[in-house]
């Protein structure tokens, strides 16, 4: 077991940046699942309308959701987890990729368990809404 | 194009069960980086009570994907997958999916809409064991762009 968490209204969980690549996008393509080529070819992402490639909406989700679950310490006290997608992560070729910033802070504690909101930066906007997850504390 | 509201309510059941395996447990959490101990090394699971690895919160993605798209490519539905994107995702837990679980999915049209020239369609995916137990629900809201929007 793991010790329990120690948290109030308010409570921030640290703050993560996670730098997204094309190489990220392929291994991600493979461990969802999700082989749409807006998410690894250029051509069919600028046929759509996109900028370029974006980033899997389930990626995104995943590493935002990594504060979380960091924090937790064990995944399994994810309760639930769940986010609009608002804006696309646009993944240039470019050697370096894109940057997401990604803070959680608590909104409630009840019954041992809390409610956290999730946010997530891209370029300065927020990729994702009503981003929400509850935690088991003990 | 309209969506088909004949399609609301239907629940659709995944031919088979999924076997969650270790090393997919393990690759998972390589794929988006997550290092945490439980999901990649058996005596750190077991340390924390699991039988096995535990599955970062939305490794079940890899199920319900497969399956919500196998329903909502039905042309009866009328959805025009090339221009769908991810609207919403959801996961609510009973208990965490780990390395062993032998799951089953019944998927289910939640709702069909239009917004805006949108098509959007919400569905949920029930997960039980292999007991009958339910572990979790999946929430996925698709949304097909309208032909003449500009995205950018």
């Amino acid at each position: 077991m793991t010790a329990p968490l120690a948290v109030e209204v308010g409570t921030e969980l640290p703050e993560q940046s996670f730098t997204v690549t094309r190489a990220d996008l392929v291994r991600s393509a493979g461990a969802s699942g999700d082989v749409n080529p807006v998410h690894w070819n250029q051509r069919v992402a600028q046929a759509g309308g996109l900028p370029d490639v974006i980033a899997h909406g389930m990626l995104t989700m995943a590493l935002a959701g990594r504060v979380v679950s960091d924090w937790a310490g064990d995944p399994g006290r994810v309760l639930a987890y769940s986010v609009r997608f608002t804006r696309p992560v646009v993944v240039p070729d470019d050697g370096m990729g894109a940057t997401v910033t990604v803070s959680a802070k608590v909104t409630a504690v009840d019954d041992g368990v809390a409610a956290l909101s999730v946010t997530a930066s891209f370029d300065g906007q927020t990729v994702l809404g009503r981003a929400t997850a509850r935690v088991r504390l003990g | 194009m309209a969506l088909n509201p004949a399609f609301v309510g239907r629940t659709f059941a995944r031919p088979g069960t999924y076997l969650v395996g270790r090393e997919k447990v393990r690759e998972f959490a390589s794929a988006i980086g997550d290092l945490n101990p439980a999901s990649h090394d058996v005596a750190a699971a077991r340390a924390l009570g699991y039988a096995d690895v535990v599955a970062p919160p939305t490794f079940a993605i890899v199920l319900a994907l497969a399956a919500s798209s196998a329903v909502v490519k039905d042309p009866e539905l009328g959805l025009d997958y090339s221009r769908v994107v991810h609207g919403e995702q959801g996961f609510e837990y009973v208990r965490p999916v780990v390395a062993g679980d032998e799951l089953s999915i019944i998927t289910t049209i939640e709702s069909v809409k239009q917004l805006a020239g949108n098509d959007l369609i919400a569905t949920s995916g029930r997960i039980t064991d292999a007991t009958g137990a339910h572990v979790l629900t999946t929430r996925s809201l698709l949304v097909s762009r309208a032909p003449d929007e500009d995205p950018a």
